[in-house]
C-alpha cells in the first residue's frame, strides 16, 4: 500500500463545510465524554448499589473481621488482610526476578534472545487469569503440597509464617501465581525505563572505570527508580484487582492467619464466589461495598502509578506490555 | 559509535533534562561520587561480583521462561489428549456424566465478543480520534488520565457495574450486560492506541489535505484514519484478545449456561466460565475438559495477538518512507 490512501472523490474537496465541520466535532467530543461518563458512572453505581451496607456499617465495615452472611454481620478486614499480605507476597517474589530478568534484557542479553525472550515475556502477558488458575490448581498447588510447603516448614518452620498443615492450596500459592502473573508487567516497564536512561551517564561511569554491575547499580538503577517504582505499583494494582487466578488458588477461607500455608480470600475473589448466590439486599450491598472497596483502592494505586510513570510514558510509544 | 548517534543521544538526554528535570540532580559529580564509593573495594572482588551478577541475572530471566514453558507445555499436553470432535459439536453433559464438548460455551464467547466490539470499538475509536485531532491539552490531559485509571479497574469491578445497570433492571443475568462489560474493559486500550497512531500520521498529510480546501472532518475520514487503519486495528484486536479470556466481570453477567443461549437477554455461557465451572469441579472428565477449553482458548488468544502483530507491521511499513 502507497503512503497516500487515495480518494476517489478528490475533486469533491474544493469547498469547505464548515457547519459540517462543527457537527462533526461536536458529535465526536460525545465519545470522549462517554469515556468519562462511565468511569463516574461506575462509581456512582457502586455508591449507590452498597448504600445499605455503608449506612449499616459504615467505615467500621473496614476493620470488622466477621463475615457471617446467616447473621447478616458483614465485615472486610479478613480479605482486606488477605489482599494485602497476597499483594506483598507476590511482589516480594516478583520484583527482583522481574527486575532481574529487565535488566539482563537491557544491558546483558544479546540481540536475538533479547527479541525473543521479550515477544516471550510478552506471550506470558497474554495468558488469561483462568488459565493460570487452571495451571494453579493441577500443576503448581500439587507441587507446593507435596514439595515446596514441607521444604519450607521443615527448614524455615521457625517463622509464623511456614507453620501448619501444607494444605497446597492458600495463601502461599496464590501468591506464587499472582507473582507469575505480574512479572511481565515488572519486565515490560522496567524494560523501557532501563533502555531510556541516557547512555552519557552510563559511558560516565565506565569512564571511570565502573564494572558493568557497578554501572547498573549506581547509574541505572538510580536514574530509572520513578519508574521502576510506578511499574511495581502498577503490577501491585493488578495483583489486588487479580480475581480468577487467585479464586481459585487462595482456599477462600474467611480467616485471618499468620501462617501463608492456611487458606484464605482476598476482596476480588469474595466477590467472585458469592456474588451470584447472594441472597438478602444487606448481603449483595455488602459484597458491592466490597468492589467500592477494591474500585478506589486501584484508583489511589493507579494516580501514584501515573504519577510516577506518565513522564516516561508520554515518550514512549504507545504499547506499554499488558 | 558513530556521530549521528552520539548527536542523538545528546538531543535524547536533553530532552530528558528539560522534560523530567532528573537531571539537575545527576551532574558529573554526583556520578564521580555514586561510583567512587565503589572503590573502596579491591578491585578482584569487584570483578567476581560483576560476573556472578550475569549468572544471578540470566538465572532470572530462565525462572521466567521456565514458567512459561511449563505452563504451556502442560496446556499442550492436558489438552491435546482431552480434545476430540465432540467438544467443538456438542452440549455439556448433565453433572457426572463423561462426554459431551462445550459448543455452546464457544459460541458463547463470540456472541460476547461481538457485543463487547460493538460497544467498546465506537467508543474507544471515537474518543481516540477526537483526543488525537480536536481536544485541548488540559481535556485531553483528562482524558488520558481516565483512561489509564480505567486500565486499572480490576475486571471484576466492570462485572458489578454491568450488573447493576443491566441485570438488576431486566431481572436477569444476560449475554448483553456480559458483552457490555467486556465491550467497556476495552475502550481505555483502543482509546489509547488509536490515540497514539492516529498521531503519527505525518502532519504534511493532513496539510495536503486542507490545502486543497477539504474540511477537516474530511481530512480525518478520507486521510487521517485510512492512513493509520492498521495501527488502529491492531489496537482494537489486542484489547479483543484481552478481554476474550475474561472471565470475572462475566461471573455474574453472562453467568454460563448449558445449553444453547435463548436471546441476548438470556444467560449465556462463554469459555472462560466454562473452564472456570469445571475446573473447580469435583469430576476428572470435567478437568479434562477445563483443559480442553484452556487450550481452545488460548489458541483463540494468541491468533488474534498474531494477527495484530501483522497489522502493526504494516502499519510500521506506511510511514517508515517519510521519516
Amino acid at each position: 500500500m502507497g503512503p497516500f490512501p487515495r480518494s476517489k472523490n478528490m475533486e469533491k474537496f474544493g469547498q469547505r463545510k464548515d457547519a459540517v465541520d462543527i457537527v462533526f466535532q461536536r458529535t465526536m467530543l460525545v465519545f470522549p465524554l462517554l469515556v468519562l461518563l462511565i468511569v463516574g458512572g461506575i462509581f456512582v453505581q457502586l455508591l449507590l448499589s452498597s448504600w445499605i451496607s455503608i449506612k449499616e456499617f459504615g467505615p467500621a465495615f473496614l476493620v470488622t473481621s466477621t463475615w457471617d452472611p446467616v447473621a447478616e454481620k458483614f465485615g472486610a478486614l479478613p480479605f482486606i488482610f488477605g489482599t494485602i499480605v497476597s499483594s506483598l507476597v507476590a511482589l516480594l517474589l516478583a520484583v527482583p526476578i522481574g527486575l532481574g530478568t529487565a535488566i539482563y534484557l537491557a544491558e546483558y542479553a544479546p540481540q536475538w534472545p533479547r527479541r525473543i525472550i521479550s515477544s516471550l515475556v510478552d506471550l506470558l502477558a497474554a495468558i488469561p487469569s483462568v488459565i493460570y488458575g487452571l495451571w494453579g490448581i493441577f500443576v503448581l498447588v500439587p507441587v507446593m503440597r507435596s514439595h515446596v510447603q514441607p521444604f519450607l516448614g521443615k527448614y524455615l518452620g521457625f517463622l509464623p509464617f511456614f507453620q501448619g498443615p501444607a494444605y497446597g492450596i492458600g495463601m502461599f500459592s496464590a501468591s506464587v501465581i499472582l507473582a507469575i502473573m505480574i512479572i511481565p508487567f515488572i519486565i515490560s516497564i522496567s524494560r523501557e525505563v532501563i533502555l531510556a536512561v541516557p547512555h552519557v551517564y552510563k559511558e560516565a561511569a565506565y569512564a571511570m572505570g565502573a564494572t558493568r554491575w557497578e554501572a547498573i547499580c549506581t547509574i541505572i538503577l538510580s536514574y530509572g527508580k520513578a519508574g521502576i517504582l510506578g511499574g511495581i505499583i502498577l503490577a501491585m494494582g493488578r495483583a489486588i484487582g487479580e480475581t480468577m487466578a487467585v479464586t481459585m488458588a487462595i482456599g477462600n477461607n474467611v480467616k485471618i492467619s499468620a501462617s501463608l500455608f492456611s487458606p484464605a480470600y482476598t476482596l476480588a475473589s469474595v466477590i467472585a464466589n458469592e456474588f451470584a448466590e447472594a441472597t438478602s439486599k444487606l448481603y449483595l450491598a455488602s459484597l458491592t461495598h466490597i468492589g467500592l472497596v477494591l474500585f478506589l483502592v486501584s484508583i489511589v494505586v493507579n494516580i501514584l502509578a501515573w504519577l510516577l510513570l506518565w513522564r516516561i510514558n508520554e515518550r514512549q510509544k504507545i504499547f506499554q506490555g499488558r | 559509535m558513530n556521530g549521528r548517534k552520539s548527536f542523538k543521544d545528546d538531543e535524547f538526554s536533553f530532552d530528558m533534562n528539560t522534560m523530567t528535570g532528573i537531571s539537575s540532580a545527576w551532574s558529573e559529580t554526583k556520578i564521580k561520587e555514586r561510583v567512587l564509593t565503589q572503590f573502596n573495594q579491591t578491585r578482584a572482588r569487584r570483578n567476581i561480583i560483576n560476573a556472578t551478577a550475569v549468572y544471578g541475572l540470566s538465572f532470572c530471566a530462565i525462572l521466567v521462561l521456565f514458567c512459561l514453558f511449563n505452563i504451556i507445555f502442560h496446556l499442550l499436553v492436558q489438552g491435546f489428549s482431552s480434545l476430540n470432535r465432540d467438544f467443538f459439536l456438542q452440549l455439556p453433559k448433565p453433572v457426572g456424566e463423561p462426554g459431551g464438548g462445550t459448543a455452546n460455551a464457544i459460541v458463547g464467547t463470540l456472541i460476547l465478543l461481538i457485543v463487547a466490539v460493538l460497544v467498546g470499538v465506537p467508543i474507544g475509536l471515537g474518543a481516540g480520534i477526537y483526543l488525537s485531532e480536536y481536544a485541548h491539552q488540559r481535556f485531553a490531559q483528562a482524558v488520558r488520565f481516565t483512561t489509564d485509571v480505567m486500565n486499572g479497574i480490576p475486571s471484576i469491578v466492570f462485572g458489578i457495574f454491568a450488573w447493576t445497570i443491566l441485570v438488576v433492571p431486566f431481572k436477569s443475568f444476560s449475554a448483553l450486560s456480559g458483552g457490555i462489560a467486556l465491550g467497556i474493559m476495552m475502550i481505555p486500550m483502543i482509546t489509547r492506541t488509536t490515540e497514539g497512531f492516529v498521531r503519527m500520521v505525518p502532519v504534511p498529510l493532513r496539510e495536503a489535505g486542507l490545502a486543497i480546501g477539504t474540511p477537516k472532518w474530511r481530512v480525518i475520514k478520507d486521510i487521517v484514519v485510512p492512513s493509520s487503519l492498521g495501527g488502529i486495528v491492531t489496537g482494537i484486536m489486542v484489547s479483543l484478545a484481552r478481554v476474550a479470556g475474561e472471565t470475572a466481570p462475566l461471573l455474574f453477567t453472562a453467568f454460563g449456561n448449558h445449553f444453547w443461549h435463548s436471546s441476548l437477554l438470556a444467560p449465556i455461557a462463554a469459555l472462560p466460565l466454562q473452564i472456570f465451572s469445571y475446573a473447580i469441579s469435583p469430576f476428572e472428565d470435567w478437568h479434562r475438559q477445563a483443559w480442553a477449553g484452556a487450550l481452545v482458548l488460548i489458541l483463540i488468544v494468541f491468533v488474534i495477538n498474531l494477527c495484530s502483530s501483522y497489522f502493526v507491521g504494516r502499519q510500521r511499513r506506511m510511514f517508515s518512507s517519510h521519516k
